[in-house]
């Protein structure tokens, strides 16, 4: 099977900005991929690397198995869905949609009848005769799906394609798309900084930090095993102990990270457990969160909401599976 | 009563700030002093002339005693179509639309490159570049141009050193475009028009194309578009506010000079001429302010249809 997209040791430099840097990759048929990392990490670059807004300084993009160094975005089978939605503000709603064929020379009817259906796809049926300015945020970016996904491209680029849009509405729309990716069967490729988004959607998830890839693979893998402290730490949040803790927990001396949802108040069986100070407790709706003094590090824990605690300044002792102590690849 | 709301006003304060509290609690006051003076002065000044220019073509002028006849007639506007005085309008209005037109295509790529390209330093040289011609006298300008034109000048030079004086002289001696020189033809009279009037439309098209987002061109390049097609379906039509504003400077100025004609073309007159001794010369006012009211009725037609074309859509 071909891979939808490959990289092979490409890189992009502004100036002396490495902003990808020697990176491979290989995205299959099909498949939902999120590129997840903070800004400037090279997730955006990397994708208008994919879309042609950019060419590699060094290494070799393909799409579909072809080369697509030098292949100008006009010329790529492959359709991004913009930041900002990018709707051509002096065209109604379905020549926005029917844009794509239009400049494909396909006939009016045939394109308007394709831009229906397409609207129809998103949920936006019969609002082809408004204008850009006529329609909400959600609107728009279903507009900007369709208006992608109408001319059937091999590759779908979404460029944080929910960051503008209210929680509730964001929630809807994830699921929405990776239903839609399913049912559709089209390559998405999604960059994002919000990881609750990656792994809610992607089928796989590549963490990207300074231009590189710093971990990719299935989104439960990245959650459960992270290889790194920056993963640990941008994917959820974790608690990061020290060489010395660690060693005092379970003997390897080295960095390792803790989930905060790993801990009861429960002395199981085979149980580690930590005990120190309660510094802090916040109600967060469905956990309680809070922070625990253990010497000179800062632990938090995820509680049960409903969970009966000392007083704020008062010792707790917490514990947790052995096996949820990840270690992590840094350097001790 | 009023002391005891407002304990930090002064004696001295106190008439200034009352004044300025009673224009805040009534905007509308506010409004009324702020708009007074232009009213006044469009409407009395600039309204007012023109209706009395509009007035005065609905007289007619004997040509025996030299004297306006202070009757209401259409006359004066019939004389407008007699063939030596509907030659100047044709003239003037075909002049108009091909600097016009030259000036747009002249002014697009340059507006284009301010807009999307120029950063910082060399924004500021664009400006300068820009602006700096219309810093110095219209009429040295407009000599500089005969000079440069004339058969003694750079241009009849230049050709000559690159054997290319036949062109020159093929061009020449065209009808209507041709002359004795390039200072002495429409040519001439058509490149200073150009060469004057292309900063009114840099500006606009450079402004208007600083608000055209650049994703949206990546837009339509993703969506299979190239640079002709995204160029027409999306650049220049979110651009045409600024054409057509470009196009209302260059096309009424032309309309209306009576300058770079007299001194550089031939002796055929452009309307501003027509004015210009109609009135100054001959002393025929009211033709002379049915001449003035050609530009006027023209440009309305041209802003009508460039509306209709939707030339404002994108504003």
């Amino acid at each position: 099977m071909t891979a939808a997209v490959t990289f092979r040791s490409v890189s992009r430099h502004f100036g002396a900005v490495k902003a990808v840097d020697s990176v491979d990759l290989a995205i299959a048929e099909g498949e939902f991929f999120a590129m997840l990392g903070p800004s400037g990490s090279g997730k955006t670059t990397c994708l208008r690397l994919i879309a042609g807004f950019e060419q590699p300084d060094g290494g070799e993009i393909s799409i579909l198995g072809q080369s697509a160094n030098g292949i100008p975005p006009w010329k790529r089978n492959v359709n991004t869905v913009f930041q900002d939605y990018a709707l051509f503000p002096h065209m109604t709603i379905l020549d926005n949609v029917a844009y794509g064929l239009m400049v494909r020379g396909v006939d009016k009817t045939t394109r308007h009848k394709a831009a229906e259906e397409a609207l129809d796809l998103v949920k936006l049926g019969g609002y082809g005769a408004r204008r850009t300015g006529q329609l909400s945020g959600g609107q728009r970016q279903r507009v900007a799906l369709a208006r992608a996904l109408v001319n059937k491209p091999s590759v779908l680029l979404l460029d944080e394609p929910l960051g503008a849009l209210d929680l509730k509405l964001r929630e809807a729309m994830q699921e929405e798309l990776k239903g839609l990716q399913k049912r559709l069967g089209i390559t998405f490729v999604l960059v994002t900084h919000d990881q609750g988004e990656a792994l809610s959607m992607a089928d796989r998830v590549a963490v990207f930090n300074e231009g590189r890839i710093v971990q990719s693979g299935a989104p439960e893998d990245i959650y459960n095993r992270p290889r790194t402290r920056f993963v640990a730490d941008f994917v959820g949040s974790s608690n990061i102990l020290s060489p010395s803790l660690s060693e005092s927990l379970s003997g390897g001396r080295r960095w390792t990270s803790l989930r905060p949802e790993a801990f009861t108040l429960e002395p199981g069986d085979s149980r580690l457990s930590l005990t120190g100070t309660i510094e802090a407790s916040s109600f967060m709706g469905a956990v309680r969160r809070i922070a625990l003094k253990v010497g000179d590090n800062t632990i938090h824990a995820n509680l049960p909401a409903g969970a009966t605690l000392p007083a704020e300044g008062t010792p707790l002792t917490l514990h947790f599976a052995p096996d949820a102590l990840n270690p992590l690849e840094d350097a001790a | 009563m009023t002391a005891s709301l407002a304990p930090q006003s002064s004696a001295q304060d106190s008439l200034a700030s009352r004044f300025s509290a009673a224009l805040w609690r009534s905007p509308r006051l506010l409004l009324l002093l702020l708009l007074a003076p232009p009213l006044l002065w469009l409407g009395v000044v600039y309204v007012g002339s023109l209706i009395a220019l509009l007035a005065q073509s609905f007289f007619s002028f004997d040509d025996f005693t030299a004297q306006v006849t202070y009757e209401l007639t259409l006359s004066t506007y019939a004389e407008l179509f007699s063939p030596a005085n509907f030659d100047i309008i044709k003239r003037t209005v075909t002049m108009a639309a091909l600097v016009t037109i030259a000036s747009a295509i002249l002014a697009f790529p340059i507006a284009y490159y301010a807009a999307r390209y120029a950063k910082g330093r060399w924004k500021a040289f664009f400006y300068l570049g820009v602006m700096l011609p219309l810093w110095s006298s219209y009429l040295v300008k407009i000599y500089a141009w005969k000079m440069i034109l004339s058969k003694e000048g750079i241009v009849s030079w230049t050709a000559d050193k690159l054997h290319l004086s036949w062109l020159l002289d093929a061009w020449l001696s065209l009808p209507v475009v041709g002359g004795n020189s390039l200072s002495v033809s429409a040519t001439g009279t058509f490149l200073v028009f150009v060469y004057i009037w292309l900063p009114y439309m840099i500006l606009p098209i450079q402004a208007s194309l600083e608000r055209v987002p650049a994703n949206l061109i990546e837009a339509s390049y993703d969506l299979g578009g190239g640079p002709s097609k995204t160029f027409r379906h999306v650049l220049l039509p979110l651009a045409m506010p600024g054409v057509a504003a470009g196009s209302i400077f260059t096309f009424s100025l032309t309309l209306g000079d009576y300058i770079i004609p007299g001194i550089i073309g031939t002796s055929r007159l452009f309307i501003g001429q027509a004015v210009y001794t109609q009135q100054g010369t001959a002393g025929n006012i009211p033709l002379a302010a049915a001449f003035s009211v050609v530009p006027v009725v023209i440009m309305a037609f041209y802003l009508w249809g460039a509306k209709k074309q939707g030339a404002f859509d994108a504003l």
